[in-house]
């Protein structure tokens, strides 16, 4: 085009000031390298990169905002936090004197901030073309803002995830890695004798972590036939601790908090036996905590052998957005030794610090999709589906924020408030939905509301997604990713609003697309506009 | 899907199982005929199932049967669509109040209930609200659960014996004698004698694939959430520039503010719905809307294309190119009155009029002279290709 020819293209072009034209995002702050999450990968991460002369943020959302803790966010604290966790100044001291990395963080120049959270990640694409940059969402809990990035890595680590039995809203059932974070990170745990549901790796950890600060731990159960980590198990047997294989909790016991379980062997649903608890921790298999990479728009694949859905990745945790890296946990939960996941995160580092020296999007290398091993048979998913089956009753809530059960899940039913007797409705359930598509979570969670509450489908989403393919014979990797949608931890509308918001948003801002004409009412004739609308 | 594909064809078929095609579907269903509805993804997935569920649109032709079907349609249907009757729009400004008086006043002008609330009586009906300037009252209308609602239509069409296949996209139509014989798809021919074109965004370029010019442009939009609150004397209110409602959960779900126009084409992916930081500008208006709630949690936020024509008002008529084929697009306004314009359709398909509405604003025609590069003279573009605004010289 001309140089003429564009001066009048472009005076013949309107403007719409309503639209995100003439916008753009402004963050209060900008960081060259932002790290997420400062567990070992991303201590490890911020370290290697201020060595290698980036400027760094460190962001990590403990010590937790307690009123998050109450709402099971990000982890299933199930009331067993104490009292201490109120003080978040102390809190703050014991984070850091618990993990020395942190201090190394500080030493080597970097930007550490706790009791920070990320809820969002930004960047410009078709939709929000107008933001322009890269950004981050941040909060302290209180407020909220953008943070500009040039490059971004996730360290996200890992999440609770649910099994539903009756019994499980009471306080004292909790998720292994909230139970893990406030005996190691917080000293505020709050539990004396431990159940523990699995019998993998992460069950066998924690159970040595809770005897060596003091506390009882009185049996593993397990669905599977046999214990997972056998070897975990048998120095726990050893030690006194029962290992129940083949078996599920039935019922937990108590009122106000667990006081026992009853214990039910799945072969025999005759069978029982109590055993006396205060805690039932879940630690059938974590989650990796993948919501910012989903939201950014990296590509999620399948991978049941490390946890389930994670960012696609190479050998230097690069994922398919430009610039944006993952390491640790997040990126698949494996059995490796400790130091493995502050390898990952200083290879992330590295590969960050070429790539921004490189200093162009255009030369990202995408990561690409392996031929992977078919799915494992059974998955542990699935079996765990199949034991929390065999115990539900009918308010035994999947979804506990929604009150969702197992047959509403499977019924498709819309939730009490609604009608739910009309024949027509009564007539369909998964199968006839399922008949009508493929599976589809989210589709299942609009009608029956499963993972539509305030923890943010924490507790539900996976067993969710396991009891539709258990009840329907679909494989888990045929059911698409439920959607993640920002912001990420659940946040005051005080905290969350802009209340510094841009000039042209103020000035501009229109309930829906400020088209004059469409609210005139259809007896009146259009004027002004007629012409250019072609009539 | 063995019983959809097993047989090929239908008389009508609807491409587009958003909420307007799929309750034409479902009231040709209803006249006994046999329809198939064709759609590339789930149903009600795109913006027909992320809207603010409002169910009070007396600017349009349609209000008035908007108004009849709505309180029944959950009968009909046979399933619940959440309705609730009733609607507040609340004004902190006394800009805001202008615009809103208006919609007072053209509401009564057809005989339905409607008036201005000072600001105490605003409370009273809104008990989360504070400082206020008035409300316009609405004693009809109302609104729904967008989600409940497709699945409704689209059970609700197969009660009746129609099909709808999911997850299959059209791509393109067979023409023989000035006639459509046949959908093509991703999963072969599906031949037809009459064809409904209610595809949303995807609108125009199907149209064009049958020789007609059905001016749109897409633009996404995106509303936010929060947790549950205890319930209001009623859940239609919005107003401080939002459009949305407490469902009756208790969740305030509540949108507005910039669009972002898109290109023409791929319009349908879920890559064009991420989240954004206008959801904080929203959330600041809901806060001044509700001070009550302000300590309500946010906990999700979902975007949603919608597509407009150049003036913004539906197109539901007759191809002219062809002999059997009707578009129709609600202009971004389609939630709330599709009972209505279902039943348009369907009567537009038979009897080639609707004999309940004057629906003259809605013809094609209207855009005969439209000349090409309409959007570029609006300003409809996306951002990299939209004119920086001409500082004053």
């Amino acid at each position: 085009m001309t140089r003429a020819t564009e001066q009048d293209d472009a005076l013949s072009r309107g403007f719409d000031p309503v639209s995100t034209n003439g916008k753009r995002l402004t963050p209060r702050e900008r960081v060259e390298l932002l790290v997420v999450g400062a567990g070992p990968a991303g201590c490890a991460a911020a370290i290697e990169a201020a060595r290698l002369g980036l400027k760094v943020a460190l962001v990590d959302e403990h010590p937790l905002d307690p009123a998050l803790m109450g709402l099971e966010v990000p982890f299933h604290f199930g009331g067993r936090m104490t009292g201490a966790v109120r003080n978040r100044n102390s809190m703050t001291e014991g984070i850091v004197a618990n993990d020395p990395t942190l201090g190394e963080a500080f030493d080597a120049g970097v930007d550490v901030r706790l009791g920070v959270a990320v809820w969002c990640l930004v960047a410009p694409r078709p939709g929000v073309s107008w933001v322009g940059q890269r950004a981050a969402g941040l909060s302290d809990g209180d407020d909220s803002w953008f943070c500009g990035f040039d490059a971004a890595i996730l360290a996200t680590g890992r999440r609770d995830v649910g099994v539903a039995f009756p019994g499980w809203s009471l306080p004292g059932v909790m998720g292994a890695t909230a139970a893990y974070h406030l005996l190691r990170r917080y000293d505020a745990l709050d539990g004396r004798t431990f159940l523990i549901l699995g019998s993998g790796a992460e069950a066998t950890a924690l159970a040595g972590a809770l005897r060596s600060a003091g506390r009882m731990v009185a049996a593993i159960v397990e669905a599977a036939h046999e214990a997972i980590d056998s070897a975990g198990c048998a120095r726990l047997a050893a030690s006194g601790v029962k290992i129940l294989a083949g078996a599920m909790v039935r019922r937990a016991l108590g009122r106000d908090g667990v006081e026992g379980a009853s214990i039910v062997s799945l072969d025999d649903p005759q069978s029982e036996t109590t055993i006396p608890c205060d805690t039932i921790v879940l630690a059938t298999g974590a989650a990796p905590a993948i919501e910012l990479f989903d939201i950014a728009g990296a590509v999620i694949v399948f991978r049941p052998e490390i946890g389930g859905h994670v960012p696609l990745v190479d050998a230097d945790g690069r994922t398919t957005e430009p610039m944006l890296f993952g390491a640790g946990d997040c990126i698949g939960i494996r059995a490796d030794p400790p130091d493995a996941a502050a390898a990952e995160g200083v290879r992330a580092a590295r590969a960050a610090a070429t790539a921004l020296a490189a200093g162009s999007d255009a030369t990202w290398t995408k990561p690409v999709i392996e031929a992977q091993p078919g799915e494992q048979a059974p998955s542990p998913r699935l079996l765990w589906a199949r034991a929390a089956r065999a115990v539900a009753e009918a308010d035994t809530h999947v979804c506990q924020c929604e009150e969702v059960s197992l047959d509403d899940l499977l019924g498709v039913r819309p939730p009490r408030y609604l009608r739910r007797d009309q024949p027509a409705q009564r007539a369909r359930d998964l199968a006839s939905l399922a008949n009508e598509g493929r599976i589809n979570q989210d589709q299942v969670k609009r009608l029956t509301r499963a993972g539509m509450g305030l923890c943010q489908g924490r507790r539900c989403r996976e067993q969710v997604g396991a009891a539709l393919a258990e009840a329907t014979g679909v494989a888990l990797s045929a059911i698409p990713l439920p959607s993640y949608r920002a912001p990420v931890r659940p946040l005051p509308l005080a905290a969350f609003a802009d209340e510094s918001e841009q000039q042209e948003i103020l000035e501009h801002w229109d309930t829906w697309f400020g088209i004059e004409s469409q609210w005139i009412p259809f007896w009146e004739p259009l004027s002004a506009a007629d012409e250019e609308n072609g009539r | 899907l063995s019983d959809v594909t097993a047989r090929k064809g239908a008389s009508v078929i609807v491409v587009g199982a958003g909420v307007t095609g799929l309750s034409a579907a479902w009231w040709l269903a209803r006249s006994g005929v046999d329809v198939l509805v064709i759609d590339k993804g789930v149903v009600g997935w795109e913006a027909s199932g992320r809207n603010g569920g409002g169910c009070t649109h007396h600017q349009s032709p349609l209000f008035a049967e908007e108004q009849r079907l709505w309180p029944m349609m959950d009968e009909l249907l046979g399933y619940s669509t959440e309705f609730q009757p009733r609607r507040l729009r609340i004004a902190l400004t006394d800009e805001q109040l202008e615009t809103m008086k208006r919609g007072v006043d053209n509401t009564c002008a057809q005989g339905f209930p409607a008036e201005w609330l000072d600001a105490a009586q605003v409370r009273e009906m809104s008990p989360l609200s504070g400082d206020n300037v008035g409300g316009a009252y609405f004693a009809c209308g109302g609104h729904a659960n967008p989600q409940r609602t497709v699945q409704a239509y689209a059970w609700a069409v197969r009660d009746l014996g129609g099909r709808i296949l999911q997850n299959v996209a059209a791509t393109g139509f067979t023409l023989a004698g000035g006639k459509v014989r046949a959908v093509e798809t991703e999963a072969g021919h599906y031949a037809c004698e009459q064809v409904v074109v209610a595809a949303g965004p995807q609108t125009g370029v199907l149209s064009a694939m049958l020789g007609a010019e059905v001016p749109i442009a897409p633009a996404r939009a995106e509303m936010i959430v929060t947790e549950p609150l205890p319930l209001m004397p009623m859940g239609g209110i919005d107003g401080n520039g939002l459009y949305g409602r407490q469902t009756l959960r208790g969740n305030l779900a509540y949108g507005g503010g910039p669009h972002e126009w898109l290109p023409a084409d791929g319009t349908g992916s879920e890559a064009l719905k991420p989240s954004s930081p206008i959801a904080r500008n929203i959330a600041k208006r809901l806060a001044e809307l509700f001070p009550k709630a302000a300590h309500a949690r946010v906990i999700r936020t979902w975007a949603g294309i919608i597509e407009n024509t150049p003036d913004g008002r539906p197109v539901i008529d007759r191809l002219p190119s062809v002999d059997n084929a009707t578009a129709a697009t609600m202009s971004s306004v389609g939630f709330g009155l599709s009972p209505a314009s279902g039943r348009a359709i369907a009567e537009i398909v038979i009897e080639g009029r609707c004999s309940f509405a004057d629906l003259s604003t809605f013809r094609l025609s209207r855009f005969g002279n439209l000349a090409p590069g309409w959007r570029e003279r609006k300003g409809w573009l996306p951002p990299e290709r939209a004119t920086p605004r001409v500082q004053a010289a």
